[in-house]
This record gives structure tokens, C-alpha cells and sequence, in this order.
């Protein structure tokens, strides 16, 4: 969950290492419905109804909440589509 | 201002909602006011191969709006993350391959909503029932979405409390007018989610 800046980023950019995951991240805003936020995440991911109002919750309380894993590329267009719904989404290495 | 979505009666998983003429008026006018925001994207392309359309790059920066800022947000940084020079590179050249094609999206989402209150049959007194197939309450929704973070960047509302006090206003507060609509649209979009919910 707490996937904050990495203690490298001050340091010279480090060689990427392919094999370590990219996770999708939902912020929280004062806007979107968490029924809306819950419904995305039900059609998009295909969640179950349970683990979408989990996140969502995860991301009222929490700030945030990592609702996707995978590589680089999976995880931009996760990025992407939760931008297409109006969700504020950023991704980032799991380091 | 009371009349919320319900499921349709004659559309399976559809939804439909009783609509005032000044409803329409103000839906109609608030998402071509947001299709105006959003724009054409980029000027229309004078290669004459219909090709080079499609290769073409969106833009890097992010908008200057703030409304169009929350629609079009960075992808890489955000909040709990140094922005760095190669979170905002990452992010800039994410915004050229991406953002036409979600400006693209919305527009056709917001012209969708257009199309259909176009199409209504004003009973006696100017109002219609509004009917929606499952495809358009997706593009509805999307668009009821985008609307409420319009109306929330021009409200300023961009924390958890900030619309707290805008829920009080004066009658003649001249935020009063797209307070209500901000309510409103909310309570169109939760009824709408009710009856897509599996």
C-alpha cells in the first residue's frame, strides 16, 4: 500500500531493473462519487463488488490505494483509462 | 430539481429519468460548455494523407485550466512523490501519446449526451422522459463525471472540506447558481450508477 519515494531517487539513476512491478495508483479527490470510484473499479478491473468498495475505501481513508500490477506498459494504460474515466491515477515503480 | 434516474421499464439494464424543460436546457448547456473546454484537440491535420492524422502528437505540457488540468492529469508524480526530471519527461511524453485520444473519448461522450436530450419529445409543459440503453448510461455517467470536476475546479473545491462551506451559501452568492448544479449533477450520477449496479 505505502509505496512512498524510494530512498534511491536522490542517488544517480539507477540501471532499471525489468523484473520489479509497476503499480497503478488511485488518489483521493473531494469529487468522485466512492460509489462511482467502486463502480470503475467493478467494470475496468473486473473486481469483484467487494474487493472494488474495498479499494475504494482504501483510497477515501487512505489517500491512495494500488488498484493495478504489472509492467510498465500494462500499468500506462491502466493509467490511461482510469483518466478516461475521470479518476486521478498516476503510476510508479514498486521498488 | 428532483427527479433522479430509475430503471427503465422498457430497456433491459437501461435507465430513464423524467426531465424538466429547464433541466434539458441546463444539462444541454453545461455539456456543451464542457465540449467547448475540451476542444477539438489538436488543430485539424492539412496533410493530405488521411494517415499522418493519427501520428500526431499530442501535447506535453499540461493544461493551463485547472478544470482541464484535473481532466487531463499527470501520470507519473502525484502526491506523496518528489517530482523529478524524469517523473515530468515521463509524464510529458505519456500526455503526447495519450491525451488526444482521451479528449477524443470525452468528446464523444459529452456529444452522446448532446445527441440524446436532442432527440426527446417535449411532452406538454417542455418535459420528456429521457431513456437510456446500458452503452449510453456508460457514456452519461462519464460525462455527469467529467461535468462535477468542471464545476469543482471553478468552485475551487480541491479538498476534502472545501465544499462544506459552499453547501450554505447566500441565495444571492453569485456561486450559488453552479453549487446547485454541482448537487444536482451529483445526485443524477449516484442515481445513474444505481442502475447499472450488478
Amino acid at each position: 500500500m505505502e509505496t512512498e519515494l524510494p530512498e534511491t531517487a536522490e542517488a544517480p539513476e539507477p540501471v532499471p531493473e525489468p523484473d520489479v512491478p509497476w503499480v497503478t495508483l488511485v488518489h483521493n479527490d473531494p469529487v468522485n462519487l466512492m460509489s462511482y470510484v467502486a463502480y470503475v473499479f467493478q467494470s475496468y478491473f473486473g473486481y469483484s463488488r467487494d474487493k472494488a468498495r474495498e479499494l475504494m475505501l482504501d483510497v477515501h481513508h487512505k489517500g491512495r490505494a494500488v488498484v493495478s500490477s504489472g509492467s510498465r506498459e500494462e500499468m500506462e494504460r491502466d493509467v490511461q483509462a482510469m483518466h478516461g474515466y475521470g479518476l486521478w491515477a498516476t503510476l510508479t515503480q514498486d521498488r | 430539481m428532483a427527479a433522479y434516474f430509475e430503471p427503465s421499464d422498457s430497456v433491459p439494464s437501461g435507465a430513464a429519468i423524467a426531465l424538466e424543460e429547464v433541466e434539458i436546457s441546463i444539462l444541454r448547456s453545461l455539456t456543451v460548455q464542457l465540449l467547448e473546454l475540451i476542444g477539438p484537440g489538436e488543430e485539424p491535420s492539412t496533410d493530405p494523407d488521411p494517415l499522418a492524422e493519427l501520428f500526431t502528437d499530442g501535447p506535453s505540457e499540461p493544461p493551463a485550466d485547472p478544470a482541464l488540468a484535473r481532466l487531463f492529469p499527470d501520470a507519473y508524480g502525484g502526491p506523496g512523490v518528489r517530482e523529478t526530471e524524469e517523473t515530468t519527461a515521463a509524464s510529458a511524453e505519456f500526455r503526447r501519446y495519450t491525451e488526444n485520444d482521451l479528449r477524443a473519448r470525452k468528446r464523444g461522450d459529452g456529444l452522446a449526451v448532446v445527441r440524446a436530450l436532442d432527440t426527446l419529445v417535449p411532452g406538454r409543459g417542455g418535459g420528456a422522459v429521457l431513456t437510456l440503453a446500458p452503452e449510453q448510461s456508460r457514456q452519461w455517467l462519464g460525462t455527469l463525471n467529467d461535468l462535477r470536476l468542471t464545476l469543482a475546479a471553478r468552485l475551487e473545491i480541491s479538498a476534502e472540506d472545501d465544499a462544506d462551506g459552499l453547501f450554505s451559501l447566500a441565495d444571492d452568492d453569485p456561486r450559488k447558481p453552479l453549487v446547485m448544479a454541482y448537487l444536482w449533477l451529483g445526485g443524477l450520477q449516484e442515481s445513474l450508477i444505481e442502475t447499472l449496479a450488478r
